[in-house]
């Protein structure tokens, strides 16, 4: 048997190399293609509306009211709605929600708390974003808050579907409305 | 016949490999054809706005696009804002509630991406808004990207 090799080379190019070069290239091209994730604001839109439905009864102090109008303002409050800049409509939302009855002219609780979004026609796309990231950011440093006092994490470090998520979830629950357009 | 010679002794007791790249390269190539990379081409401008708080849509099968953005035309003008359901222009926005009732109903979780162009005017999306509730998919998510 060694008599032999030694006699005769032979004259393959060695194949087994081959597989971890072609793995090789495979992880490669796993690790460095980037898959663009989808990132956006979430939001669920109400129902359409029935034939004879009014809608529920709302307090006016549980019902944050924003409006952006054809100029790009915003324009916000429980009753007689004011402008508002832009960077400020993260404050108002948090004393709005976090209020718990004590300014009787906002929120009951959390729990009731209602952000009104309302637009016209002209109302610059980008503006209503800007104005909904304030919103979204708003209730999310509020769940950051309640995650972090309750759990030690914040809200995005809890598990998905886990109780501790759920608590604080229901602690801030995201009531925003979307208002009928006017006719 | 009648007496086996005993082959173990003679053989050598490696698999042979040579054949592996070939079952790897099979593997990659069967996966690189069989991935669908969905691609529209966009019939609109759009340019993303951008926001602060925004989620992941980890769940890239459920998502159906609208975009909405300035149509655009030959030699780099745009015309009217427009509504681009995966190939096709929309023309009438009463379409999409059929459109996307037939997606609900293939896919009951579907999330509704909105693609739509920064300067747009918000008229064009509360029509699409008020479709979208008709046809019962209530999920929506107005695409952005990070702010930097």
């Amino acid at each position: 048997m060694f008599n032999d090799k030694k006699e005769r080379e032979d004259p393959e190019v060695g194949g087994a190399g081959m597989a971890d070069i072609a793995f090789l290239l495979l992880i490669f091209f796993l690790l460095v293609t980037t898959i663009d994730v989808d990132t956006g604001i979430g939001l669920q839109l109400p129902p359409a509306p029935q034939e004879d439905q009014k809608p529920p009864p709302i307090k006016t102090r549980n019902m944050m009211k924003i409006l952006v109008n054809a100029q790009g303002m915003v324009l916000m409050g429980t009753g007689e709605p004011e402008p508002t800049p832009v960077p400020q409509v993260k404050q108002k939302i948090k004393e709005f929600v976090t209020n718990r009855g004590q300014n009787p002219n906002l929120s009951d609780s959390p729990d009731k708390a209602i952000v009104s979004i309302k637009t016209q026609r002209a109302t610059p796309y980008n503006v209503y974003i800007d104005m909904l990231d304030e919103v979204m950011g708003a209730y999310r440093d509020l769940r950051n808050q309640a995650a972090q006092a309750q759990f030690g994490k914040t809200y995005d470090q809890l598990k998905d579907g886990s109780p501790e998520k759920g608590k604080v979830k229901d602690t801030y629950p995201k009531k925003i409305s979307i208002a009928e357009p006017d006719q | 016949m009648g007496h086996f010679e005993k082959k173990s002794a003679k053989t050598s007791q490696d698999v042979p490999t040579s054949a592996m790249p070939d079952v790897v390269f099979m593997l990659l190539i069967f996966f690189m054809v069989t991935t669908v990379l969905r691609e529209v081409t966009l019939q609109v401008k759009i340019n993303f706005s951008r926001a602060e708080n925004i989620e992941k849509i980890t769940q890239k099968r459920l998502v159906s696009y609208i975009y909405v953005g300035p149509e655009k035309l030959s030699g780099n003008k745009l015309g009217e804002t427009k509504i681009q359901i995966d190939d096709s222009i929309i023309e009438d926005v009463s379409a999409v509630q059929q459109l996307m009732y037939d997606k609900l109903k293939e896919e009951p979780k579907l999330i509704v991406s909105l693609r739509v162009h920064d300067e747009t005017e918000f008229g064009i999306v509360t029509d699409i808004q008020q479709e979208l509730r008709e046809a019962g998919s209530l999920r929506i998510n107005y695409s952005t990207k990070q702010e930097r």
